[in-house]
């Protein structure tokens, strides 16, 4: 059963559209990085799988309706919203004895754990840390609750280089396994790519490119010409095409790549380069 | 798209370790836990008031051979100033917990949206009945109750520390004693807290559901809504129902549980004439409390929909 399964998710703003007839399957055990420019909708449909606002189309969350199903659904989903927004009046020790009361799903030590090799003092309250602490905090209580999607928002914007790098190097060894899925969504395309499975972009409400890695690493290649190979690469039908150091780079979507050889070298583009390559022109941030 | 909605409830539970689901008396449990941590000011600072009325109380025992030796000569004034230092100190604490109420009942449900907390405790398995409920909970329930045990302690200290300086004063304590009723006191003061509270439900249920509503300043929408009527009625037709009625709703409580057939018009002179069974089946308590529960329906409505500021 697939974790994730929408068809024609829409959801319209007084004066936008958020999300313009979304399609999208996520299966159970996969790393999905949704990926697309500022007002892209992406928030507003992880919002929408949370529960957290209505839309209209269909959407099943682990085979529930998560609007009119969100009791349910929030005892096998769990989500970081948005980084600080940990309560700044509590202290660490009442989040672990709020969440171990709350959570069925809890594992107090695995918390405890994480907390351990960190700098976080179990009296402090959540005023007193530092940005990347309340981070680490929150990945820490989040990662000790045994769910089956976890749905991360933007979860490092504002850290430093060192937390985002330890923040998806924890998420990838401590928790994720095959049983679990994770969406994620962010800016930082670079930092997340050698974790994700899967991919979407999303551009104004619309997915321009849903594949996995896999699929992306089979089908784009990139490959540097000289300028007296432009002209033949070009014929080719690149999806992108950008020039630097006196060569060109050219992206190509399914093509041959012995015959792209012949022309220069040839190497998978970035998840960032296709994204540039795959946004309209004028949209990618 | 609503068919296939139990397809997941009934598979076998995963790994099947944890219960998938917890008692709701344990999320209430700690829910209410989680907002004494938040809002302190609910036990401190009846404590705190409690303990500034202590301190003037004491104080007035200065006074106390003097005032015994007028109550040994039958002056009624001073006889019944022995029981007025207890009532001053309950009085005291009642208050500041009233206000105290109040004010979290305003923010209760406006901060969390404010500071964006709202995504941390909705990412949890709390539905927005419970977290409601157990909000509600605090001004009906845990006020009550913190109340009367700070009554009952600073009452305690009052009684030993007159029966000390009596001792030292060389008088005998038994005539302050024979005055001093603190057991029909704490035997009344349970019933008055639970009456008055639940006479007060719709207020704070209302300010409960400003907060979850309200944009900014909740306490003007909360204020706003009650003023205002009164202030047209009153130049309008130079009448007072609808002050008289929100004064009645605010203060009434107690009236409504020691007076001869409610409304605190015949206060009741002894203990005998108290009647649970008339206050208990009051229409206006009753219509009170239906309204209190309409308002906290919209504030979990509000919640399930509204998203943060």
């Amino acid at each position: 059963m697939a974790c994730i399964e929408a068809r024609g998710l829409r959801k319209a703003y007084r004066n936008t559209v958020a999300l313009d007839g979304v399609d999208l399957r996520v299966e159970e055990g996969r790393i999905l990085g949704l990926i697309g420019p500022n007002g892209a909708g992406k928030s507003t449909a992880l919002m929408a799988m949370l529960g957290l606002t209505s839309y209209e189309g269909e959407l099943k969350v682990l085979g529930r309706n998560p609007w009119t199903e969100r009791d349910q659904l929030m005892r096998d989903v769990c989500f970081i919203a948005d980084v600080a927004v940990l309560p700044r009046w509590l202290r660490v020790t009442e989040a672990l004895d709020y969440v171990e009361g709350v959570h069925p799903r809890f594992d107090r030590a695995k918390a405890e754990g994480f907390l351990t090799g960190t700098t976080i003092k179990r009296t402090s309250r959540v005023r007193e840390l530092s940005k990347g602490m309340v981070t680490q905090l929150h990945l820490a209580l989040i990662m000790a609750i045994d769910a089956k999607l976890l749905v991360l928002d933007e979860p490092t914007l504002g850290l430093d280089l060192l937390y985002r790098r330890q923040f998806y190097d924890s998420l990838l060894n401590d928790y994720f396994d095959r049983s679990r899925t994770i969406v994620v969504t962010t800016h930082q395309v670079e930092e997340v790519q050698h974790i994700l499975t899967d991919v979407v972009f999303l551009d104004r409400g619309r997915v321009v490119l849903e594949a996995s890695m896999e699929d992306i690493e089979v089908r784009y290649l990139e490959v540097a010409v000289g300028p007296d190979q432009l002209a033949a690469a070009r014929a080719l039908q690149p999806v992108h095409e950008r020039s630097g150091l006196g060569r060109s780079f050219l992206i190509f979507d399914g093509a041959d790549r012995a015959r792209l050889a012949e022309l220069g070298e040839v190497r998978t583009p970035s998840l960032a380069d296709i994204f540039v390559a795959r946004m309209p022109q004028g949209t990618a941030a | 798209m609503t068919s296939a909605s139990n397809t997941m409830s009934e598979q076998p539970a995963a790994q099947g370790a944890a219960p998938a689901v917890l008692p709701w008396r344990r999320l209430f449990y700690w829910s209410v836990r989680r907002e004494l941590w938040e809002n302190r000011a609910i036990y401190l600072a009846p404590l705190v008031m409690g303990g500034v009325a202590l301190i003037g109380v004491m104080l007035s025992t200065l006074a106390l051979p003097r005032v015994l030796r007028a109550v040994a000569r039958g002056d009624a004034k001073h006889t019944e100033a022995l029981m007025g230092a207890h009532s001053f100190v309950a009085v005291a604490i009642m208050i500041t917990g009233l206000f105290v109420a109040l004010f979290y009942c305003l923010s209760a449900l406006h901060s969390e949206r404010r500071d964006r907390s709202i995504l941390f405790w909705k990412s949890l398995p709390v539905s927005d009945l419970m977290t409601v409920l157990s909000k509600a909970a605090i001004p009906i329930a845990v006020t009550p109750v913190v109340t009367f045990a700070l009554i009952v302690a600073a009452q305690v200290v009052i009684y030993i520390w007159s029966t000390i300086v009596t001792v030292l004063s060389g008088n005998s304590p038994t005539l302050y004693w024979s005055h001093v009723h603190l057991g029909l006191m704490w035997t009344a003061l349970p019933y008055g807290l639970v009456v008055n509270a639940l006479w007060q439900a719709p207020i704070y249920a209302w300010f409960l559901l400003v907060s979850a509503w309200a944009r900014r300043v909740p306490i003007l929408w909360a204020m706003g809504v009650a003023v205002v009527p009164a202030v047209i009625e009153r130049g309008a037709f130079s009448s007072a129902h609808i002050a008289h009625f929100l004064s009645e709703r605010f203060f009434g409580g107690f009236g409504e549980a020691f007076s001869i057939g409610g409304k605190g018009e015949k206060p009741i002179h002894e203990f005998s004439q108290i009647d649970p069974l008339r206050t208990f089946s009051s229409p206006e308590l009753w219509g009170g409390l239906i309204v209190a529960a309409a308002f906290l329906a919209a504030a979990v409505w509000l919640r399930r929909r509204r998203e943060p500021i």
